[in-house]
Order: structure tokens, then C-alpha cells, then sequence
């Protein structure tokens, strides 16, 4: 494998990362007034979050970053190309820090914030979906790799799928979290509400996967897009049973293979162009030198691994579930759920 | 216009990162360092200190976080032929900051505030540290990257792709700007994170508030302003030489210095019109910018016009003169507040110098307002920095007019333009009142505190 290769297939696994764990902080601030009914619940529920969302989010960061590092041609074209697309995004994203951060300092602000965080969640979590699909699907690129479309050829009907779809998968995952992650009546509402989510995620994601299969992609990708539908479908059915954990894994397997799908199917483009294939950006034509390459490969090999291991002791030491009592109900309320 | 808009934007999304910045970065040793105090001796008093000064931290921090994701991502959008151009040299670095840096900070500092109660004493106290190393880290990993633009280093633009190749990253990890510009940054950040600990705690103070928090806090910030303030001064000094090798226009600029001289005098003030050849009355030290520029008192310092001709003869014709004015001005007024916030700091120890004793009230009013002191020397210092660096992005490689992103219509970057300041806005308002608030509310009780009860920071339930 060259160089170029393996930073394509890093800059893939940085965004697994990325979906799969802000995934679930995504669903967990959409789905707010669907498994909270009042502040005790809120608290429940965001506080499942609370520790590792900054954490979560660093993934895209880097994503970033690397792609800069990596294929400066892909970071910029990408990024000037869908330049409101991703501004629309910025603002999600800095208000949902915001609302995030800032609702226990002010308790006065939490009704407001938290609509905020519904809403922000939401329009972040389409626009992630809309951005992927339209990478994997390829836009209108001219010789010199500047786009030439505008905000309303990146809202196509296969992109608004990928974005819908990213919504219903995100909540799912979110939900799976909540459940697995909580006692009382917030368990029991996420427990509900993933169903209703998977039922919604399974046929949404099952057209856009067979989508993306029939707008080219590889014919291997046909095992990754069974592995995600069959996910999909398990993550429904054992979340209904009470199996949290293995609802919890069988959405992050989902996931996992979702975007080994795209990005087998992007493979060995980077951003193709709709235009003349000739014009595609590949990971051969955007990448950075060998030798930045290299560097980046041994700080990447070395620290990668020491990240992915002190964020996983993180979630070890919130492993606890939370419950109202944790945050001052009094017992009686949170009900006998065990 | 698409150059004008572009360079709005990114001043104002920077300069506005860059006043959470200054305050996180010190405030998170600040604020570890009440916290080992408190572990070592157990000390109930620095405990209430690490949550009082801790919550105010972590809600400058988000502010931090939330417009540090806008930096990540606008080199590409308003600056794609920038990022093409440098990406191979420029973007290494920046991967790097996030991967050793931000994942640090975020992930170290969710383990503070949520594991007071789940963590041993010391292990929660490893965290506030390893997230303020994050925080510093972070800064070097940046102004690395920045000073490579400053003083371009272990790099070839390549014939072929047009494009700027590393070939060296240690040579641009040591730069010598790069160093320089850590040294004199950090220290500058605890100018800032100490300033604001003498004016709250002043002002609190001065009411006869919590004097059991509040005095052991406006010492601590008191010296940390002072030993920082010298840091600044020596640090700066080492920079102006530095730059006066390496970027000799800007050294000529922020004197408005047209015409070579040796010795040089340095004027501290200027009435007339700086930027034109008509000077009305100024105040000058005789040899002072000889000692400045090239640290001997009769060292020759060149001239914005024999530069101007050495550049059109090395580059082309073109204007290669930054806008003297703001860059003179910037300069004045880095030093001019800095120098005002280390006085603040003198005042203030001498005002405490003994345990009892009345605060006096003035110095409440005073301290509030020197709390402005360390953000705009620090917003000064980069403007004065990156237009004195003018017209080159990459000084001396890549003109800042060649960067900007050519697919991008002026409408596009007005509009982001226009959202963020309005969005910055807002959020600049409630922060201060979140800030503001959160100082009313005071510390929290003696003993109420106790580490073991289920509390983030400060708050009476965990946090959410
Ligand atoms: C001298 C220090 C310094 C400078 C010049 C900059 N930053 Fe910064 N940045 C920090 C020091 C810092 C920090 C102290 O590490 C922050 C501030 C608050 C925080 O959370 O971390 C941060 C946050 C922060 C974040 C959010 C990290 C997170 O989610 O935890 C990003 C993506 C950036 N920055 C990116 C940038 C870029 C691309 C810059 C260049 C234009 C930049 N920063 C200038
Ligand atoms: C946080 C501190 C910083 C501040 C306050 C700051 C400030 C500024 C300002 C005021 C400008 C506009 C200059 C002009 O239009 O004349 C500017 C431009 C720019 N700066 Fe910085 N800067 C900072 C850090 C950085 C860093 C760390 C980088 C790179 C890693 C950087 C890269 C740039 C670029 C690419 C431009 C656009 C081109 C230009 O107008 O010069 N800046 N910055
Ligand atoms: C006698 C005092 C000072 C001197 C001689 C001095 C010198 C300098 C010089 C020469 C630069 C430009 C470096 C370059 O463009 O290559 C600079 C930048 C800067 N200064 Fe100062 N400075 C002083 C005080 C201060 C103070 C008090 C602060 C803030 C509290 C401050 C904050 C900054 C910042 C944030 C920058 C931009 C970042 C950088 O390039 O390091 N400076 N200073």
C-alpha cells in the first residue's frame, strides 16, 4: 500500500470515529424533549454527554486537519466548494457548544438552550450527511478543481437522503446510548424511541445505501452495506428486547459500515468531478509529498492509539448509569425500573 | 473585494479567538495550581478558590472551543489558494495540534469536571494538568504554523506543482520565530489569566467579599502579572530583533521609519501624520530603536524606502509597504497597555504588602478597568504582527492577494462575514453576563465544598 493510501484509509478512520461517537451525542441532543419530560430528566439525559461530547467532536478537528496535511487540493476545494453548506454548519456547531457548556451555569437559560441543542443537533447532523453524500456522489468540478456549482447542487435528492438518513441513524444511535446509559423513565422512553427510530432508520438507509451501491460503487461494497442494514434491523429488534449494550454495538457496527461503504465506493477519488473524470480530485493528484506523508504517518502511528486509548478509560469511569436520584429527585418519582 | 472581505474575516473570527485563548491557557495553570496547593495541604480555602476560579474558566473555555472549530475550517473556505499553496508545509502542523493538543484539553478537562467524585484526589488532579499542557501544547503546534508564515523555514516551492514542499519539519518545529513567539505569547497569556484574577478579586475585595478566597487569589494574580509582564518585555525584545533580520519592513513600519538612520531613536509618540513624511512633534528616546532592532545603542536600522527598492529589485514592481499607521499604532499600543498592566501589578502589591489592613475601594475601580489592559495589548500585538507582515501571507513566498479562494463569490463571504460578527456578538454578550453573574455568586461556602459529594465545578448538582 502507498503512503497516499494509507492516509486516505486514516482520514476514513478518523471520520468512523467521528460519526460513531459524536453520532450518539448528536441523537442524544436531538432526541431531548422526546425521552425528557422535565429538568431532573434533562439532566439524566445530558449528562450521559456531558463528559466526552468535546471529546467526540475532535475527531472532525482532526479530520480536518489531516485532510490539510494529507491532500491539501481536497481540503480546499472541499471547503471553498460547499462554503455555505459548511458555514450553516459552523453556526450548528458553535451553538450547540454553547448550549451544551452553558446550561447548568444558568438555569434560566436552560429552556431556551436546550432548543437550541435539539435544533442545532439536528442541522448538524444533516449537514454531515448531506456533506459525505455529495463527496462519495461527486460535484461539479473544473480543470482546476474549483467547484462551479452552488448551494442548490449540493441539495440533491440522493445528498438529502444521505442527510435524512444520517438523521434516523443518528438517532437510533443516540437512543441505544440513552437506553444503555440511564435508570428510570428516560431509559424507558430512549428504549421506545429507538424503535420508533430504527423503524424509520432501516428503510431510509436501506434506499440510500442500495443508492450509493448503484451509483457505482464497488461490487465488494455490497458485504459493508449488508453488515449496516443488518445492524440497522438487529439495533432495532434487541433495543425492543432490553438488550441495550448489544442494541449500542449493532448501531455502531452500522455505522462503521456505512462509511466503509462511502468511502470504498469514493476510492481512489477524493472528490470526483460530475463533470470530465479528468478533472476528479484522487489520492494521488491532492496528496502532499512523500515526506509529509511519512511524518504524519509515525505521529498519527504513534498517537492515534494513546488517544483512542485514554478517551476509551474515559468512558470507563462514566461507565455508571445515570438516574434522577443522581441529580437530587427524590427516589419515589424515578419509579421502580431496574 | 473578495481579498478586502476575506482579511475581514479572518481578523475578526481570529482576534476574537484570540481574546478566550490568552485567559484559557493561563487560567488552566492558575487554576491547577490552586488545586495541587489545596491536595498537598488540604487546605479548604484553596479548594473553594479551584471551583470558584475553575467555573469561571470552564465558561471562557467553551467560548474558546466554540471559535477554535471556525479557525480549523476557514484556511480552506475564504483561503483555498492559500491552502493549496502551503498545505504540504502548513498543514502538518495543525493536523498535529489537534491530534496531541485538543484531544488532551477536551478529553482531560470532561474528566475534571465530571470526576470529582469518581476519581482519586490525585488522579482528578493529573487531569486539570494534563488539560492545561494540552492548552499549551496547542499554542506552540499554532504559532509554529504561524511563524512559518512569519519566516518561512525547511521548505522548497516545487517548479512543477507551483506549490510549497517540506523538506524539514524539525527546522520548522525550531524556528527560531517560532520559539520566540511561543516565549513571548505564553507569558503573555499569564499577564492575562493574572490580570484577571487581581480584578475580581479586587472588586470583591473592595466590598469586604469572601477576603479568605479573595486575598490569597489577588496575590497569586498579582505576581503571576509581574513576573509575566518582565517575561513579556524580555521576550518581545528578543522577537524585535529577530524580526528586524527576518522581516526588517515590519521593524520599519512600527517606527514609521522612512529613511535609514544609524543610530536610531525611537519615538514613543507621534503627532502629525505618521504615515506621511509630515511630522508635527514627537516624543523620542535617542538610540532607543538601535538597541531595539539590533541590541547595540548605535546599530544602523533600515528605512521603509530603501527596503521598498530592495524589494521591487528582488521581487518585481508592487507595493510592498504594510499599512504604516496601523502597524506604528498596534505597536505603541501592545507595549503602551502592557506596560499599563504590569503598573497595575506594582500598585497592587504595594497596596497588600501587609496581611491586615482595609483594601482601599479605589483600587477596585482601578483594577476592574486594567482588566481591559492585557486583551487589547494581546489583540494589538497580532494585528500589529500580521499587517506588518503585509502584503505577503507567506513573507517573501505568497502574496496575500494570491491566496484567497477564486470559486468563492463576494455574496458568500459577505454573508459568513456578517453572520459571524452578528453571532459573536451575541455570544460576547452572554458570556459576560454568564461571567458576571458567576462573580456575584461567589465562591462556594467553607467546607461545602468537599470534594467528595457529587459536584462539577462549582455547582451544586453535576453539571447538565
Ligand atoms: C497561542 C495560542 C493559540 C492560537 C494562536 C490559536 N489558538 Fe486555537 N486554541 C488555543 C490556542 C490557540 C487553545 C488555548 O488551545 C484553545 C482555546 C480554548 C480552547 O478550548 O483551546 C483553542 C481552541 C481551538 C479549537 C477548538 C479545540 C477543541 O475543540 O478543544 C480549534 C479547532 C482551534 N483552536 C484552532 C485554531 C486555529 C486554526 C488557529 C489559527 C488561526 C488558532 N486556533 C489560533
Ligand atoms: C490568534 C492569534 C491571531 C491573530 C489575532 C491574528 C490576526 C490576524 C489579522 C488581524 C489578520 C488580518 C491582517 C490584515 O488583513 O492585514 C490576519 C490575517 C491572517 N492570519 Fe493571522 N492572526 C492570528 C493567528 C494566526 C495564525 C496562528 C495563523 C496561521 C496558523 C494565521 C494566519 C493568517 C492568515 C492566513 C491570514 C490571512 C491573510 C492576511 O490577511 O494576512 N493567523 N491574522
Ligand atoms: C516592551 C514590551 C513588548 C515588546 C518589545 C514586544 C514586541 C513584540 C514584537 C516585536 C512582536 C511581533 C513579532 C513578529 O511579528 O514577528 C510582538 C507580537 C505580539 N505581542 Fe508583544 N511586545 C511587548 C509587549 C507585549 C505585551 C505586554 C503583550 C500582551 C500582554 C504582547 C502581546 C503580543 C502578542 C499576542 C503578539 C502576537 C504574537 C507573536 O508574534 O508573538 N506584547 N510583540
Amino acid at each position: 500500500m502507498e503512503l497516499v493510501d494509507v492516509w486516505f484509509v486514516l482520514i476514513a478512520v478518523l471520520w468512523t470515529g467521528y460519526l460513531c461517537l459524536e453520532g450518539f451525542d448528536f441523537g442524544v441532543g436531538m432526541l431531548l424533549p422526546a425521552v425528557a419530560r422535565d429538568e431532573h430528566d434533562r439532566q439524566v439525559a445530558l449528562g450521559t454527554i456531558g463528559p466526552v461530547w468535546d471529546g467526540n467532536e475532535v475527531w472532525l478537528l482532526v479530520a480536518g486537519g489531516a485532510t490539510f496535511a494529507a491532500f491539501p487540493e481536497w481540503y480546499a476545494s472541499l471547503f471553498s466548494g460547499f462554503y455555505l453548506a459548511f458555514l450553516l454548519l459552523l453556526v450548528a456547531l458553535i451553538l450547540r457548544g454553547i448550549a451544551l457548556e452553558y446550561r447548568s451555569k444558568e438555569p434560566r437559560w436552560a429552556p431556551v438552550l436546550d432548543r437550541i441543542l435539539t435544533g442545532s443537533s439536528l442541522v448538524a447532523a444533516l449537514l454531515v450527511g448531506v456533506a459525505l453524500s455529495n463527496i462519495v456522489h461527486g460535484v461539479p468540478l473544473d480543470a482546476d478543481h474549483e467547484f462551479t456549482g452552488t448551494l442548490l447542487t449540493l441539495l440533491n435528492p440522493y445528498a438529502l437522503l444521505g442527510g435524512v438518513t444520517l438523521v434516523l441513524v443518528f438517532a437510533l444511535h443516540g437512543a441505544a446510548f440513552l437506553a444503555l446509559k440511564t435508570d428510570g423513565p428516560v431509559r424507558e422512553r430512549s428504549a421506545a424511541v429507538a424503535v420508533t427510530a430504527g423503524l424509520l432508520a432501516v428503510p431510509a438507509g436501506g434506499v440510500f445505501l442500495v443508492w450509493t451501491l448503484l451509483d457505482g460503487a464497488p461490487l465488494w461494497a455490497l458485504a459493508p452495506v449488508a453488515v449496516a442494514a443488518l445492524g440497522l434491523v438487529l439495533a432495532t429488534v434487541l433495543v425492543a428486547r432490553g438488550r441495550e449494550g448489544w442494541s449500542f454495538t449493532a448501531t455502531t457496527v452500522a455505522i462503521v459500515a456505512v462509511a466503509v461503504t462511502l468511502f470504498g465506493s469514493l476510492y481512489p477519488d477524493v472528490l470526483p468531478s460530475t463533470i470530465d473524470p479528468a478533472h476528479s480530485l484522487t489520492v494521488v493528484n491532492a496528496a502532499s509529498t512523500p515526506y509529509t506523508l511519512t511524518i504524519m504517518t509515525w505521529v498519527a502511528g504513534i498517537f492515534t492509539p494513546i488517544v483512542i486509548g485514554y478517551q476509551a478509560w474515559t468512558f470507563w469511569v462514566f461507565r455508571r448509569r445515570l438516574t434522577r436520584q443522581d441529580y437530587g429527585a427524590p427516589a419515589e418519582v424515578a419509579g421502580g425500573v431496574s | 473585494m473578495n481579498l478586502d472581505l476575506a482579511r475581514w474575516q479572518f481578523a475578526v473570527t481570529t482576534v476574537y479567538h484570540f481574546l478566550f485563548v490568552p485567559l484559557t491557557i493561563g487560567l488552566s495553570v492558575l487554576v491547577a495550581s490552586m488545586q495541587t496547593v489545596w491536595v498537598a495541604t488540604g487546605d479548604d480555602r484553596w479548594l473553594r478558590m479551584t471551583k470558584f476560579w475553575g467555573k469561571l474558566f470552564l465558561i471562557n473555555f467553551a467560548m474558546g472551543v466554540v471559535t477554535g472549530i471556525v479557525q480549523e475550517f476557514q484556511f480552506g473556505m475564504n483561503w483555498s489558494d492559500y491552502s493549496r499553496f502551503v498545505g504540504d508545509v502548513f498543514g502538518a502542523p495543525l493536523a498535529v495540534e489537534g491530534l496531541l493538543a485538543f484531544f488532551l484539553e477536551s478529553t482531560f478537562l470532561g474528566l475534571w469536571i465530571f470526576g470529582w467524585d469518581r476519581l482519586s484526589k490525585r488522579v482528578h488532579l493529573a487531569c486539570i494538568w494534563l488539560a492545561a499542557i494540552g492548552t499549551i501544547l496547542s499554542a506552540y503546534f499554532i504559532l509554529a504554523a504561524n511563524s512559518w508564515m512569519q519566516h518561512p523555514v525547511g521548505y522548497a516551492v516545487n517548479r512543477a506543482t507551483g506549490r510549497a514542499e517540506l523538506n524539514d519539519f524539525g527546522a520548522l518545529l525550531t524556528n527560531s520565530t517560532a520559539v520566540a513567539a511561543f516565549g513571548h505569547t505564553i507569558t503573555a497569556c499569564f499577564v492575562t489569566a493574572g490580570m484577571f484574577l487581581v480584578a475580581i478579586s479586587a472588586w470583591n475585595l473592595a466590598r469586604s467579599r469572601y477576603p479568605e478566597v479573595f486575598r490569597p487569589s489577588i496575590r497569586l494574580g498579582l505576581w503571576t502579572v509581574l513576573v509575566a509582564s518582565l517575561g513579556v518585555v524580555l521576550t518581545g525584545d528578543i522577537q524585535a530583533r529577530l524580526m528586524t533580520q527576518q522581516q526588517p519592513m515590519k521593524m520599519a513600519a512600527a517606527e514609521a521609519l522612512w529613511d535609514t538612520v544609524a543610530p536610531a531613536s525611537f519615538s514613543i509618540f507621534t503627532i502629525g501624520t505618521p504615515d506621511g513624511t509630515q511630522e508635527l512633534w514627537s516624543l523620542r528616546v535617542p538610540r532607543l530603536l538601535s538597541f531595539l532592532a539590533t541590541g547595540t545603542w548605535d546599530g544602523r536600522v533600515e528605512g521603509i524606502n530603501q527596503l521598498q527598492a530592495q524589494a521591487v529589485a528582488a521581487f518585481g514592481p508592487g507595493l510592498y509597504t504594510p499599512d504604516i499607521a496601523m502597524t506604528y499604532w498596534m505597536f505603541r499600543l501592545m507595549i503602551g497597555f502592557g506596560l499599563l498592566a504590569a503598573l497595575v501589578s506594582v500598585i497592587g502589591l504595594w497596596l497588600t504588602r501587609r496581611r491586615a489592613g482595609r483594601f482601599p475601594a479605589w483600587f477596585g475601580t482601578v483594577a476592574l478597568l486594567g482588566l481591559v489592559t492585557p486583551f487589547a495589548a494581546n489583540s494589538a500585538g497580532w494585528i500589529f504582527t500580521e499587517m506588518g507582515r503585509q502584503p505577503w501571507v507567506v513573507f517573501g513566498v505568497l502574496q496575500t492577494a494570491d491566496g484567497v479562494s477564486p470559486s468563492v463569490g463576494w455574496a458568500s463571504v459577505l454573508t459568513s462575514l456578517i453572520v459571524f460578527t452578528l453571532l459573536y456578538g451575541v455570544l460576547a454578550v452572554v458570556e459576560v453576563v454568564l461571567l458576571i453573574r458567576a462573580v456575584k455568586a461567589g465562591p462556594p461556602p467553607p467546607g461545602g465544598a468537599t470534594a467528595g459529594e457529587p459536584a462539577s465545578v462549582a455547582d451544586p448538582v453535576p453539571s447538565y
